[in-house]
């Protein structure tokens, strides 16, 4: 098998991994994606950039069949969106005078502990 | 202004905040919604869905201009993707929500495991068409405005 088409066959099966899990969880594509792209050789910011355009399509999707299927409704996001552009913007003008490492090892435990809430309920 | 309202801001006010800094927010909003509002989790999974598509537009646009993307790896990713996400709406709505809301929980656990015993690493630089100031983000690009702004350079798009 030429390389060319390893490489194919990897971003079909990447492919299908994120689909599967952003169909499945509505979250968490990037965990499969990004990585992937490093491995296929994009330095880590094309990598970031890049999985958001492929998840974004595919949470369009997963979006208009969670819709259709009367998962949920437009009505309940819309609360949410103002203030999470707000705090996207916010967390932007923090990024440079919070110490990063900490901050990212305090959401690690935080995310393991909200993990095992979640488990056990 | 009740407090569950004030807490719904702030929850996703932090996704929002997490999720510019890299650091995956979209857990939050469903770790709010299901842990303190007993929302279910297909529902909660939804609302985050719409609630990450404006960011991700945007940032995508800017991206897209600061020629970050790599198209060729997008379409075979995407095209893969595709069927793959109708196949995972459907198990989403086969499996039992409880059972639903433990794959989630394993997702989280698994993510949060990876980020507290991954090194830090310097990013390399990226492959684009100003790679000295190359930023994956919208938010990034609004920052340095702001901060040439502050200073009295006048700023314009060609200028990206």
């Amino acid at each position: 098998m030429t390389d060319k088409s390893k490489d194919l066959l990897k971003k079909g099966a990447g492919g299908t991994a994120v689909g599967f899990i952003n169909g499945l969880l509505g979250a968490g594509g990037g965990m499969v994606v990004v990585p992937l792209l490093k491995k296929l050789g994009l330095p880590q910011l094309n990598a970031h950039a890049t999985a958001v355009a492929v998840i974004f399509p595919l949470s369009i999707l997963s979006t208009v069949v969670y819709l259709l299927s009367g998962r949920f409704e437009l009505a309940q996001a819309a609360p949410y969106l103002l203030p999470g552009a707000v705090g996207a913007l916010g967390g932007a003008l923090l990024l440079s005078q919070i110490p990063q490492k900490w901050l990212r090892k305090v959401f690690a435990v935080f995310m393991i502990w909200a993990g095992v809430r979640m488990f056990l309920r | 202004m009740n407090l569950t309202y004030i807490l719904s801001l702030l929850a996703a006010a932090g996704a929002g905040a997490l999720g510019a800094m890299g650091m995956g927010g979209g857990g939050i909003l469903v770790i709010y919604l299901t842990l303190a509002l007993s929302v279910p989790q297909p529902e909660a999974q939804g609302i985050n869905l719409l609630f990450f598509l404006p960011c991700a537009g945007i940032s995508l646009i800017i991206n897209s201009i600061k020629k970050l993307v790599n198209w060729k790896m997008v379409l075979p990713l995407v095209l893969g993707g595709l069927p793959s996400v109708l196949l995972g709406c459907f198990a989403a709505g086969r499996i039992n929500t409880l059972w639903l809301g433990r794959i989630f929980a394993g997702l989280l656990i698994i993510m949060g495991l990876r980020e507290l015993f991954s090194k830090s690493k310097e990013p390399a630089p990226a492959q684009g068409e100003d790679e000295e100031e190359a930023k994956p983000s919208i938010l990034h690009m609004l920052w340095q405005a702001f901060q040439r702004w502050r200073h009295g350079e006048s700023q314009t798009l060609e200028d990206y």
